[in-house]
């Protein structure tokens, strides 16, 4: 087996003759990382994901999980990976435990294993209180639980998630992460997920890849990505705004850019922390007293905006996939009833 | 990590997805209530309302006395009308009670309707993501369809034991060649075609994704199919250019060798053919959908 859990060639899926959704995708995910696709909605995420999971087939390039190849060992690939779709896709009328159990038997796991690992599973993303209620009474992250725990029943070696906190409140999101994170822990795993929300993938994600239009346009670590940017940003005005000392701040070291905009100073520069004391005192020793100062790091929704634009979007996505994510969101937000 | 524990079984899963299904409807006790009264609302609508039997029974044709003839032999006319009524009963149904007749046909009737929502439910899975779940996972594609077949097909003979129970307890009258082993044959009969007309409208279904598309053909299928079969009333009586479709619809042979099962003396050769293209179809179409199962759930 390589090195790489997940490698990924020139892989491209059109639909209907003439919509591409991905188009000569290429990457490699490494052993044990947590592994970000992020792009806007209809970017093609989820196809990109669907064919990984041998549920779509490409039409063109290739790729392989575990050292699996997608097209000619759909099984194998099948048996190593674990699968947290989009959608809320327990069985409403199921019990948690009985949704568990149920995916156990779609990967042949002997009963005697898989009760084992329902309950360790349940007791580990907390729901083993309510592992024998309905599922239609669960709330959202009851629910976003759940699909986590039945997507590791078979011991996945790579784990997909495709927007694993759609629709989630701010506080069932954030432990939501935390779930992620302990589980990665447990089963020490490679993970691949999706998402649109940038924190997330700057809170989760070792690297991530940036899609839009079904093209990578841009593939590191979120730091890297943010530094890529041109570094921090520093903003400074002084008493008297008539004169111009831009050229005092330039000449500091690790300054890269200085701009005059309205009285103020917008500065580019390297290390902010450590850079801003030693503009302060050029400025100082230049004669000029500093009245206001801020210090901002690039977010990766900086980065994000940078590679896909800031127009809006005309959605393109088909009927179906916009009734599924309608239904992720209305059971998210119905919190059991 | 990734341990080979997976069986290696092809079949792992089918009844794991087929117990789900069945799941959705014992443990639903409204849902199965209703399933089960529907039927027996029709049983009771159509064998009791529609009382062909009454239409000789309580209008007798009777010859009144006429002056110059024996009365005695205008008696013995009238009583010859009377048999010739019972026979005629018995000539176009088998049976001279229509109650009897129509009960047994409920039995395809309901297996027709189960295996046509059984298609929807593969609309619903696909929709609601479900279904991309299971694919993601090694369980054969196959299974995946066989699934809703065996659901479709295990609701089915569940509603026809249920109905033969109700159409005994309100009178069915049983024919000379009847004993409790016959309704093994009737559960076989139920089973073959549940698991053909299943098969065909899931596979119509497999790549659908509008319940709205799945509905239009339920509802362009299941009242040609019904009336051009002898569920309701003798093919031999249909006009002629409809019996050709009567002699390939397989309602007609599994509604024929319930009948003879239950309400005929058994002709032995009839039965054989009645199961034989029962058997035949279920085996076509079944392997058909397995095959559409193949080429056609992932895209």
């Amino acid at each position: 087996m390589t090195s790489d859990a997940l490698t990924v060639n020139g892989l491209t899926k059109v639909f209907n003759k003439n919509l591409v959704a991905v188009d000569h995708v290429s990457f490699n995910v490494k052993e044990g990382e947590i592994f970000g696709f992020l792009g806007p909605n209809g970017a093609g995420k989820t196809t990109t994901i669907n064919m990984l999971i041998t549920v779509l087939k490409p039409n063109e390039g290739n790729a392989t999980v575990c050292g699996f190849d997608i097209a000619k060992q759909p099984s194998e690939v099948r048996s190593c990976i674990g699968v947290v779709p989009q959608e809320y896709t327990a069985d409403e009328d199921l019990t948690g435990l009985e949704n568990i159990i149920l995916c156990a038997d779609l990967y042949g796991i002997p009963r005697e294993v898989s009760k084992k690992r329902a309950e360790e599973l349940l007791e580990l993303v907390e729901m083993t209180k309510f592992k024998d209620k309905q599922v239609a009474t669960y709330s959202g992250g009851m629910r976003r639980r759940l699909e986590l725990a039945c997507g590791l029943i078979n011991r996945p070696h790579v784990f997909f998630l495709d927007e694993p906190t759609l629709g989630l409140d701010v506080q069932t999101r954030i432990a939501t992460w935390n779930y992620i994170k302990l589980l990665k822990k447990e089963y020490s795993m490679t993970i691949f997920m999706t998402t649109h929300y940038l924190e997330e993938a700057d809170m989760l994600c070792d690297r991530v890849a940036i899609i839009d239009h079904g093209k990578i346009i841009t593939v590191g670590a979120p730091e890297e990505l943010k530094e890529a940017l041109g570094g921090d940003i520093m903003t400074l005005s002084i008493k008297d705004g008539t004169i111009d000392i831009s050229p005092v701040i330039q000449k500091v070291t690790r300054v890269k850019e200085v701009k005059k905009q309205d009285g103020s100073y917008r500065i580019k520069l390297e290390d902010g922390e450590e850079t801003a004391p030693t503009i302060i005192d050029a400025v100082r020793a230049a004669g000029h007293n500093v009245t206001r100062l801020s210090l901002t790091k690039p977010t990766l929704d900086e980065v994000y905006l940078e590679y896909t634009g800031r127009s809006l979007r005309e959605e393109e996505e088909s009927r179906d996939a916009m009734f599924r994510q309608r239904v992720t969101m209305h059971r998210a937000r119905e919190g059991g009833h | 990590m990734t341990q080979k524990n997976n069986s290696k079984n092809p079949l792992h899963g089918l009844w794991a997805l087929t117990n789900r299904e069945l799941k959705k409807w014992y443990k639903n006790p409204y849902l199965f209530i209703l399933s089960i009264i529907q039927p027996l609302i029709w049983m009771g609508l159509f064998g009791r309302a529609m009382n062909i039997s009454a239409i000789f029974s309580q209008n007798p044709i009777t010859i009144q006395p006429i002056p110059g003839i024996d009365p005695s032999v205008i008696d013995r006319i009238n009583q010859a009308i009377l048999n010739a009524s019972t026979q005629i009963m018995e000539k176009t149904f088998g049976t001279s009670d229509y109650f009897s007749y129509m009960s047994v046909g409920i039995i395809s009737f309901v297996t027709l309707f189960t295996a046509m929502f059984s298609g929807m439910s593969i609309v619903w899975d696909r929709r609601l993501g479900f279904l991309n779940k299971v694919l993601s996972t090694p369980v054969a594609r196959g299974s995946i369809l066989m699934s809703k077949v065996f659901n479709a097909v295990i609701r089915s003979i569940i509603q026809a034991a249920i109905v033969l129970g109700f159409a005994f307890a309100l009178g069915l009258t049983v024919g000379p060649d009847f004993t409790v082993f016959n309704l093994l044959g009737v559960f076989a009969a139920v089973f073959l075609i549940g698991m053909g007309l299943s098969s065909i409208f899931i596979a119509i279904a497999i790549r659908s994704t509008r319940w709205e598309t799945q509905m239009a053909v339920m509802n362009l299928l299941n009242l040609p199919l019904l009336f051009a079969s002898n569920a309701l009333f003798p093919t031999d009586l249909m006009p002629a250019w409809l019996q050709p479709f009567t002699k390939i619809n397989p309602i007609t042979y599994s509604t024929d060798a319930t009948r003879q099962l239950i309400l005929y003396t058994i002709n032995t050769q009839q039965l054989m053919f009645d199961f034989l293209f029962l058997g035949v179809f279920a085996a076509v179409f079944s392997t058909m959908g397995i095959v559409l199962s193949w080429r056609h759930l992932s895209r």
